[in-house]
């Protein structure tokens, strides 16, 4: 199986970082999370209601959905607020990227570990840019809003493909499909991870995975 | 092509259509409503939220897009709409966007309709929350209040994008495949957002400086406003009418088809309780109120696996949603059904007393047109009409006035003819009607009055004084004209004045010697 790969780019002022990314990621999120899935019996299940709020952000001229669940926002902005202090470091020439991948979980017979088989994955370019003064952050937020708008269109277009999604899970099978670790809500397993160019062109790999509880490794 | 679909698919399927109509309509005029939107999520599914999404159901506006449809299904060639348009406190109004329900005669036969229509269906509402944030009129609705409001118009039939202005743009939302055709749900936004027809044509760039000319163009500036609420106009037409008809659906037939046409938008602005409407009368929270809808939403129930079960039909409603948020108090006449899985599909709560509870619509609109006037204009104090009268220096005020009636800062220009339900749309001719009122008001003439001066004193007053002072007459050595033919004459009697000085040179010498 193909992994659906999206590549996005954005050029943000070093405050707008987190605001740009958790707007992205909030809003592929949005689509690929569920209600809540109850099991009954002879294999069927119902749905729990996914409720949603308005962001406002404070340093882009910009407004964006999200997925009411706290549990799911706070994973979110620890993940871009490691990524924000990782492009904020040293020998960063403050290029970075961060990728959300969803992925499926296939169990593997025992000494071998379970696979994790991603479908999709979105990246987002970022490039930080140092601004002289205040007419130009005023721009900056302007434009860089613009840009989000337009960043926002294309995800909902990839959405709109209805291309692959993973087959809906019975109930042994729905933490291979789905993390259910949250209590209001049931985004499709992801990970997020984000890579930093330094000064000199390389790449310095640094992974973030997040906590899946039934995650083993020989 | 229908003799392939189940009689429970097909009646599963326009269920699934009509109530993402109803729900694609609440996105839209929710998000233009001018304050952020929050709704709780749910792990225990309630039976009440259509599309596992939890959208609340704003009454007026659910009736609204009933009497719209009028029981009719989007199908080839009948789209349904929703219009949201601007309008200013003088009367100024233009159409921001048209949001696009249509259906084409694509169909996916393959499809299942009880679970992957439904969860594609749940996708694109998704999507459309999204997509109503990014377009410009989600910031001007933001910004709603004393100077504009943002109305909606749902209408059923033909697209009409005309009322957009040039070079408009689109976005498309999304598309769902069904055995019966291609749901598609599209966006037509404006992007020249110049009332005046002078500025028609220009402007055809990015999206928000286009806001930016909007403002020099208006006389009014845009600011932030207090949260909007719901409240409902009557039309013009109207006016003289007596309250509480709030909304009029006229069906005007038309080449044999009949569509409905909303004649009054409800407006979606705030009313502070200074113009002396109090939040109390608004009806907002009462548009919430019963707000249920008891069209009950399936339970999707599905098999463990990628397949179709039929669903199990829905439970009961109750009174209030599990995750609402505002005042739920049931308003008298609120009907709620104990639905059974036969009649499902045709109870609902309808919240129709509600519509008498929006306060006084006609009281809302007049004030909404109050038109202060400003410094030193010149009109008479007594000739303002529900302005306020407070006018700063008005002893200064000239004595001689022009005709009130012709001046469209006072009395907004009427629009009768806009609104009428012949013509079925709410822009335009309200516009040109008062373009040429508002170029005579770009100059207003003034008597200069400095300060602290009267006209009995002296017969030349300070102010006079000051316009001589500042225009005085020019120096004649500095008229190029005399400067030039002195030159030329100097420059011709130099020589004899030279042959004159040197016959005084001792004079010259003696003088010299006198001073040292």
């Amino acid at each position: 199986m193909n992994c659906r790969a999206e590549v996005l780019e954005v050029s943000v002022e070093g405050r707008q970082v987190e605001e740009a990314m958790l707007a992205v990621l909030h809003t592929v999120l949005l689509h690929r999370s569920t209600g809540k899935f109850h099991y009954k019996k002879e294999g069927t299940y119902s749905i729990g209601t996914v409720g949603t709020q308005d962001v406002d952000c404070d340093f882009i001229d910009f407004a964006y959905v999200r997925v009411s669940s706290e549990e799911l926002d706070r994973a979110l902005r620890k993940a871009v607020g490691e990524f924000k202090d990782a492009l904020r470091g040293s020998g960063s020439d403050g290029m970075g990227q961060i990728s959300l991948e969803f992925y499926q979980k296939k169990k593997s017979r025992w000494p071998f570990s379970d696979e994790c088989i991603p479908w999709e994955l979105w990246t987002i370019k970022v490039n930080v840019v140092n601004l002289a003064n205040e007419q130009e952050r005023q721009i900056c937020r302007e434009k860089v809003g613009e840009k989000l708008c337009e960043k926002i269109i294309n995800i909902v277009e990839v959405m709109n493909r209805h291309e692959y999604l993973p087959k809906m899970p019975t109930q042994s099978e729905v933490d291979n499909v789905f993390d259910t670790s949250l209590k209001d809500v049931q985004p499709y397993l992801y990970k997020i991870s984000y890579q930093i160019t330094d000064s000199l062109g390389t790449s310095v790999t640094t992974t973030m995975r997040r906590l899946i509880k039934d995650t083993l490794a020989l | 092509m229908d003799t392939d679909l189940s009689s429970q698919d097909r009646k599963d399927l326009d269920k699934f259509i009509k109530f993402f109509a109803l729900k694609t309509v609440q996105v839209i005029v929710q998000a233009r409503l001018g304050e952020k939107i929050c709704t709780r999520s749910s792990s225990s599914p309630t039976g009440s939220d259509w599309f596992n999404l939890a959208i609340k159901d704003i009454p007026e506006v659910t009736h609204e897009a009933k009497k719209a449809l009028a029981g009719q299904l989007p199908a080839v060639g009948r789209s349904m709409c929703v219009e949201i348009s601007l309008k200013t406190s003088e009367g100024d109004s233009m159409e921001l966007e048209i949001w696009c329900l249509e259906m084409n005669e694509k169909c996916d036969k393959e499809i299942k309709v009880s679970y992957t229509v439904y969860n594609r269906l749940s996708l694109l509402l998704k999507s459309l929350l999204a997509i109503t944030r990014v377009t410009p009129a989600y910031r001007l609705s933001r910004k709603q209040g004393h100077e504009y409001v943002i109305l909606y118009r749902i209408y059923f039939g033909e697209v009409q994008l005309s009322g957009l202005g040039e070079g408009f743009q689109t976005v498309r939302v999304g598309t769902v495949g069904t055995p019966v055709g291609t749901i598609t749900l599209s966006c037509a936004y404006r992007i020249n957002l110049a009332f005046m027809s002078t500025r028609a044509g220009e402007d055809n760039g990015a999206v928000y400086p286009s806001v930016e000319d909007s403002q020099e163009v208006c006389t009014t500036s845009f600011s932030t406003s207090p949260p909007s609420q719901c409240v409902f106009t009557v039309t013009k037409a109207h006016f003289q009418t007596p309250p509480p008809v709030v909304t009029d659906t006229l069906k005007v037939p038309v080449m044999g088809l009949a569509f409905s046409h909303q004649l009054s938008s409800s407006r979606l602005s705030y009313q502070p309780a200074a113009l002396g409407v109090g939040s109390a009368d608004m009806g907002y929270p009462v548009l919430f109120a019963g707000g249920l809808h008891a069209a009950h939403p399936h339970q999707l129930i599905g098999p463990g696996k990628e397949g179709g079960v039929p669903p199990i039909p829905s439970q009961p409603a109750h009174g209030t949603q599990a995750d609402q948020e505002r005042m739920c108090t049931p308003l008298d006449g609120v009907h709620y059904s104990a639905a059974t899985p036969s009649s499902s599909e045709d109870t609902e709560t309808v919240s129709n007393s509600s519509e008498g509870k929006c306060g006084s619509p006609h009281d809302l609109l007049e004030t909404i047109f109050v038109r202060k006037v400003g410094a030193f204009v010149n009109k008479p104090i007594n000739q303002v009409t529900m302005a306020n009268l407070d006018i700063p220096f008005a002893m200064f005020a000239p004595k001689n006035v022009e005709l009130e009636d012709n001046d469209p800062m006072v009395n907004p220009p009427d629009s009768p003819e806009t609104e009428s339900p012949l013509q079925g749309s709410l822009h335009s001719e309200g516009s040109s009607g008062s373009s040429t009122g508002n170029t005579h008001d770009d100059f207003v003439m003034i008597d200069f009055k400095p300060a602290f001066s009267k006209d009995d004193i002296l017969p030349m007053d300070l102010g006079t004084f000051y316009r001589e002072f500042q225009n005085p007459p020019q120096l004649s050595s500095l008229s190029i004209d005399i400067g030039a033919q002195s030159m030329a004459e100097d420059l011709d009697s130099l020589p004899e004045k030279l042959a004159v000085h040197e016959k005084n040179v001792k004079e010259f010498d003696a003088f010299v010697e006198t001073l040292q």
